[in-house]
């Protein structure tokens, strides 16, 4: 059983070694390319499925305790670089493998060949979301989100045309002028308290004086507008429904998962920074408000949007706000609700995306953008047909059928109404919003619950308009639609499904994250096992 | 030492900040280019200033950490450097990319309209 300690570092490295693998074949050997990248996702899933049910305590876990730690070259905590596993991460980690799964069978149907390099950049993406999910050290924490970014700005090019350049473009420069202040908060806070090691800091934080106090305020602020730039927070994601909207609908569909990273890292920074007291943007009012002003901002953007895939991209940024407006929340007990909502609105939004693209296939925009790539990269006389449209396949039976049921469905799940997981999630949220005034003033529940359910009649209105242009429109051909597109949508789908009449033993295991995860003594002593015990008082 | 250092920051942060708010697809990339020096120099900065004192053990010095500069900051930068280096060359194709499809190089894909 000794290999088993070495799980946590496989979400890095399958995917790095399957991005150098896949870069061997010529692009024109699609099923061998195809099989390395399934089979890398897969392993990536199965190991994350390992990590969850042992973090939780269901598989007997390779190391003593709940939280995993695992030391690059057994180097120990302080000096060395540390990977954390516990049950967020392992949660974060499965849902990336999960989305990650279904967006790439679904774009080997077709979206894969709208251009190069397609594959490598997916797999290099998911290792620095993996990575992302897993570190415990500020400055890899860094070097993974410029992976994943990396990745991101080849996959939003992906299929070129002037439009994904032009969305593409603004999307970088926002990107790397973030990753320049993350770089000023990263050597603020070491040059504070001289420590990249997210425990020990925890740690140093609270003996720093009061001008180092300050200094390290200043640095975490600036983190904190960092990870609220990545999550889509307002007003710093004016770049993401263009963005999102503009990419091929396969990687939008991953990129639902990039704005949860920045929510991720926040959550992360907050609970070990809690009992120091975090500053603003971790935490409290700022962050309550922000999340607020996120969801009305993200709302009236989707009211405004024409086309569907703009309303997906704002509601991202609603689910990105609620989540906000959750940790902002007095007392913790909207974690566990929030991690819920995460975990349902991630795979929402994830079906969503592709299912508008086939809803759409054979209307003009997208025909004519999609033939536009297709022309630039010379596929079209490899592939034998005349027009990439009717590449199909076999045509599925009443697929209007199948593709109005989905549509529904990520209505359903999106804006929060009986029977998905989405009515669930926002239920346990407001449920458990109500539960708390004793400790928060019963304005902030009462805003919090009507921004939640004005969001979602907002989501409604919108999509049932586009809903009606898109599918009641007697002029257009029945889109045809392969099995291995219709698959994964109808999986995600299904999985929301499980989540909601599973609900009760989901929820728990949420709980049970936000319970450890505010236990941020459990954290340093886990990854400091020497110093740990020394500094609790 | 220290107030050269703090200009010279200052300079290149002012300067990049300046030019990345241009509407020249070109004098965005340079403006990102000083604020990358910019932040590269604050980086070596938090090690604290040090003249003569090397990162690296050096067995003639001994061990003694008084005699050695911090080495972290350093490794940092090195970091920061060809991750910078990376996505610079990664956005002057994406901005060449731009310039041939739109035939022009305003940051928007077009250009603005003249009052």
């Amino acid at each position: 059983m000794n290999w088993l300690q070495h799980l946590p570092i496989l979400p890095v490295l399958v995917p790095l070694l399957a991005a150098a693998l896949l870069l061997l074949p010529s692009e024109t050997r699609r099923r061998r390319r195809a099989a390395m990248a399934l089979a890398a996702t897969v392993v990536q899933l199965v190991v994350a499925v390992v990590l969850l049910a042992m973090t939780d305590g269901r598989v007997p876990p390779a190391w003593g305790g709940e939280i995993g730690v695992y030391a690059l070259g057994n180097w120990p905590a302080p000096f060395g670089i540390v990977l954390v596993v516990d049950r967020l991460a392992a949660i974060m980690l499965t849902l990336t493998a999960v989305l990650a799964l279904a967006t790439l069978v679904y774009s080997l149907a077709r979206w894969e060949r709208a251009g190069s390099h397609y594959l490598p950049l997916f797999q290099l993406l998911l290792m620095g979301l993996n990575g992302a999910f897993l570190t415990g050290d500020l400055f890899n924490l860094f070097v993974f989100f410029e992976v994943l970014l990396a990745a991101s700005y080849g996959l939003v090019l992906h299929g070129s045309g002037a439009t994904r350049v032009k969305a593409g473009m603004h999307y970088i420069a926002v990107n790397l002028v973030a990753s320049l202040i993350f770089l000023i908060a990263a050597a603020l806070i070491y040059g504070v308290t001289g420590t990249l090691n997210m425990a020990e800091l925890a740690q140093r934080v609270a003996r720093l004086d009061a001008d180092g106090r300050t200094l390290f305020d200043v640095g975490a602020v600036l983190l904190g507008v960092v990870f609220l730039v990545k999550a889509g927070a307002w007003p710093l994601n004016f770049w993401l429904p263009r963005a999102y909207g503009a990419a091929a609908p396969p990687v939008a569909g991953v990129f639902a998962i990039l704005t949860k990273v920045g929510v991720y890292a926040l959550l992360r920074f907050a609970t070990l920074l809690q009992d120091t007291g975090a500053p603003a943007p971790f935490g409290g009012d700022w962050l309550f408000y922000t999340g607020l002003v996120t969801i009305a901002a993200g709302s009236v953007g989707v009211l405004g949007a024409q086309r569907l895939s703009q309303v997906a991209g704002f509601l991202v940024i609603v689910s990105s706000g609620t989540l906000l407006a959750a940790f902002g929340f007095a007392g913790t007990t909207l974690t566990g609700p929030a991690l819920y909502y995460l975990v349902s609105s991630v795979l929402a939004s994830g079906a969503f995306f592709m299912v508008i693209e086939m809803a759409e296939r054979d209307r003009k925009a997208s025909a004519d953008l999609l033939a536009v790539s297709f022309e630039a990269f010379g596929l079209q006389e490899k592939d034998s047909t005349e027009h990439p449209d009717e590449m199909g396949g076999v045509a599925i039976p009443a697929a209007m059928a199948f593709l109005g049921l989905v549509f529904f469905a990520c209505v359903l799940l999106l804006t929060g109404l009986p029977p998905f997981s989405g009515f669930v999630g926002k239920f346990a949220l407001i449920a458990a919003a109500i539960a708390v005034p004793p400790q928060a003033p019963l304005l902030h529940a009462g805003l919090f619950g009507a921004a939640l359910l004005l969001s979602g009649l907002a989501g409604m209105i919108a999509l049932s308009r586009l809903g009606i242009r898109v599918f009641w429109d007697s002029a257009r051909p029945t889109p045809r639609l392969q099995w291995i597109e219709a698959g994964p949508v109808a999986v995600l789908v299904l999985l929301c499904l499980v989540l909601a009449l599973d609900a009760g033993q989901s929820m728990a295991y949420f709980h049970a994250a936000a319970h450890s995860l505010h236990d941020a003594q459990a954290y340093v002593s886990a990854v400091l096992p020497v110093a740990g015990a020394g500094v609790a008082e | 030492m220290e107030i050269v250092l703090a200009l010279a920051i200052g300079t290149l942060a002012g300067s990049g900040i300046y030019l990345l708010l241009r509407p020249r697809t070109f004098q965005v990339i340079m403006g990102l280019s000083l604020l990358g020096y910019a932040v590269n120099l604050f980086i070596f900065g938090m090690g604290r200033l040090r003249s003569g004192a090397p990162p690296v053990i050096d067995p003639a010095r001994g061990a003694d950490p008084a005699l050695y500069t911090d080495p972290v900051p350093q490794a940092l930068v090195l970091t920061a450097i060809v991750i910078g280096f990376a996505t610079t060359a990664l956005f002057l194709v994406v901005l060449m990319a731009s310039r041939g499809l739109n035939g022009t190089d305003h940051v928007d894909g077009r250009e603005a309209e003249k009052q």
